[in-house]
């Protein structure tokens, strides 16, 4: 007999809420941690192990001794406690390395007004203070380093008229870019050549301000990670996006240069780069020139991590739809104005992953540099277990470094996924 | 409908003359000659891979041409990027896949183009963008972003895209080949719209239904050649060549 094919329906199915098991904690718990023997197994032996952990490691750093004078010490107290004395006789080198003590407050507010500066990179609501985060880096090098104000202030002040001169040049009397760019570059060296010095001496005659000098190799402990890390993420970016653009060039000798820089760098180790900044580059600068150690690292370290940048734009450029380029061609935007309104916001949103975990490769990286003896707080762990106090000790120190760069890197990937969410715009 | 046929002046809008291009050793288009006139509405057919798409895309130099010559509003279209930039201010393109930017609003997609390259100002562009949204009957939608937005309003988005440029020239590039059925109608009726102001408008597209009601001249292409052009009542009714009987046949035929 046929079954009937026709229906029509009669009455509605009005919605309704699902099962109680379905939803709500016992839901969750069901779904994620229950779903199958298998899992359920698995969550078992999971707690089983956080807890045995957990159970040696709490008493163990909550019952550590804080104030002792050295690790024989602790261990005559109470061995199977932490021993984090060294901590407190030492944290003020693990933050500061050499730096002078009466100029502690220097790197302290360095780093006060880091966190300041970058507020309003990282959240566009606070742009206006974006002059803070401009300002900023000649603030920065001037607490550091110290020496007179005027001989930081005066670059920005070079930089600052060779910008107006070309946009003078480009408003009032030329079209042509190139040549404007050139002769403001031309108006910039001169400045810089003949002007600034005598501008400098005349300024420090009459208004001196300056600070205490402080060389380079007293930097040291988070000061100095933070100064090679912040330089170079801040540096390799920009570096990145052209050499990235560079590498899809439809100019044959740009691109040549571009893949070649990238496929070198990357195919050196950092630590080789790093004894080249600190050991080769001297051979080949005329004797007598003082270039600084720091800067030398921090040059090396922001090319290594540009490279790496540059590879992972070129992927999310890689991943926008040819229309895109079609579409804001049809429009009749510039190769520049396209890139910038239409191809890096895209592209630089599909790559936040990747360039934050470089960022995040590179900050950690920054504890290389104590193979060239420079005191990041890697290498002067190794300098405190040289003290005859504190020989032997191992898990404490490593802790709270370990500690102090997770809270970076964290920071970090949460603010990355805070950027993902806030950029999605297809729901 | 009545179709409108005073728009159609004397003066030249796009004029091609012995144009080839090949991708590699394939030569896509052989000796293309045509002639388009201000306000007239060109209908382009033919299989695919018959290098349709490539004959509209040559127009404003999204591919370029590698034999003779193209001279759109006067200017020739040459390595002179500045000749490219403006000719491409001056014709509208729309995509099959719409290429809507997604990481802007509705608005802000609209606006971009007559800001950074017309440089209007923000209100003068918001004004233009809405009365052009209005247009395609999607103002509502102006702060959304395309990947909230069917198929249909993203298209019809790009149509006013394309319109706030205040172009001269429109391309349609198959407009409707990635909709679904129910939305290919809202686009048409748009296109139709803009065929009866008068917009000088070549579009490459299956619909022989459109073809029939806006076309001034419906033209068949065939391996990168134009096999038959004529007008759009004689082309379906008697069509001349095999090959534009046996193209017809398949299209009209289910």
């Amino acid at each position: 007999m046929m079954t009937k094919i026709a229906f029509v329906r009669k009455k509605e199915i009005p919605p309704s809420a699902p099962p109680i098991t379905e939803v709500g904690l016992i839901g969750w718990l069901r779904q994620n941690l229950f779903s199958s023997w298998l899992n359920s197994i698995l969550t078992v032996l999971s707690v089983y192990f956080i807890v045995i952990i957990l159970w040696d490691f709490i008493p163990w750093a909550y019952g550590g001794h804080w104030n002792t004078k050295s690790l024989r010490e602790c261990l005559d107290l109470d061995p199977d406690v932490a021993c984090f004395s060294v901590l407190t006789a030492r944290w003020k080198q693990l933050l500061f390395g050499l730096y002078p003590a009466e100029e502690y407050w220097r790197p302290t507010l360095t780093f006060i007004f880091l966190l300041l500066a970058i507020v309003p990179i990282l959240f566009p609501k606070f742009f206006r203070f974006f002059w803070f985060s401009i300002i900023y880096p000649g603030l920065a090098v001037w607490l550091l380093w110290g020496g007179s104000f005027w001989s930081i202030s005066i670059i920005y002040v070079g930089l600052t008229l060779g910008a107006l001169f070309f946009l003078t040049l480009i408003r009032q009397y030329l079209k042509n870019y190139m040549i404007a760019v050139i002769l403001a570059f031309l108006f910039t060296s001169v400045f810089f050549l003949f002007i600034s010095n005598p501008l400098v001496d005349l300024l420090n005659v009459i208004l001196p301000i300056s600070l205490p000098f402080v060389e380079s190799l007293k930097m040291g402990g988070f000061t100095l990670s933070l100064i090679v890390g912040v330089t170079g993420i801040v540096a390799s970016f920009p570096i990145g996006i052209l050499l990235a653009l560079g590498r899809q060039s439809n100019l044959p000798v740009i691109k040549m240069i571009c893949v070649g820089f990238i496929e070198f760098i990357r195919g050196v180790p950092l630590i080789t780069l790093l004894f080249v900044a600190s050991v080769l580059l001297n051979y080949f600068l005329p004797p007598g020139t003082n270039f600084d150690i720091v800067l030398r690292v921090v040059i090396m370290v922001t090319l290594f991590s540009a490279a790496y940048m540059a590879e992972v734009i070129r992927g999310g450029l890689a991943g926008l739809p040819l229309g895109q380029h079609e579409a804001s061609a049809s429009l009749g935007l510039t190769y520049w104005q396209s890139q910038r309104l239409i191809i890096m916001p895209q592209a630089l949103k599909i790559s936040i992953p990747g360039i934050v975990n470089t960022f995040i490769g590179l900050f950690k990286d920054t504890t290389l540099v104590s193979i060239i003896s420079l005191r990041d707080p890697v290498g002067l762990a190794s300098t405190i277990r040289a003290d005859q106090k504190w020989n032997g000790i191992y898990w404490e120190l490593y802790v709270a470094i370990g500690l102090m760069f997770f809270i970076f890197c964290w920071g970090m990937s949460q603010y990355s996924q805070y950027l993902e969410r806030k950029l999605k715009t297809d729901k | 409908m009545e179709k409108t046929k005073i728009n159609i002046t004397d003066e030249v809008a796009i004029h091609i003359s012995d144009m080839n291009k090949w991708f590699g050793n394939f030569h896509v288009l052989r000796d293309i000659n045509l002639e388009v006139r201000r306000g007239e509405r060109i209908v382009v057919c033919g299989p695919s891979g018959s290098g349709k798409s490539t004959l509209i895309r040559c127009i404003n130099r999204l591919e370029e041409h590698q034999k003779g010559s193209i001279i759109v509003d006067g200017t020739e279209l040459t390595t002179d990027l500045k000749n490219i930039d403006k000719i491409r201010s001056e014709v509208g393109m729309v995509f099959q896949h719409f290429n809507l930017f997604p990481h802007l609003t509705t608005l802000e997609n609209c606006t971009l183009a007559p800001m950074w390259v017309r440089e209007t100002p923000e209100k003068e562009a918001t004004e233009i963008a809405m009365e052009m949204l209005e247009k395609v009957k999607i103002p509502e939608q102006a702060h959304k972003y395309p990947g909230q937005l069917s198929g249909g309003q993203q298209q019809r988005v790009a149509i006013a895209r394309s319109l706030c440029m205040k172009p001269r020239i429109m391309l349609f590039d198959e407009v409707t080949s990635a909709l679904d059925p129910e939305m290919i109608k809202e686009v048409l009726d748009t296109m139709i719209q803009l065929a009866e102001e008068g917009m000088t408008m070549i579009c490459v597209t299956h619909e022989m239904g459109f073809a029939r009601q806006v076309a001034d001249r419906v033209i068949f292409m065939d391996d990168g050649q134009i096999v038959e052009q004529n007008e759009p009542e004689e082309f379906f009714k008697n069509p001349k060549s095999d090959r534009t009987k046996l193209f017809l046949s398949q299209v009209l035929g289910h």
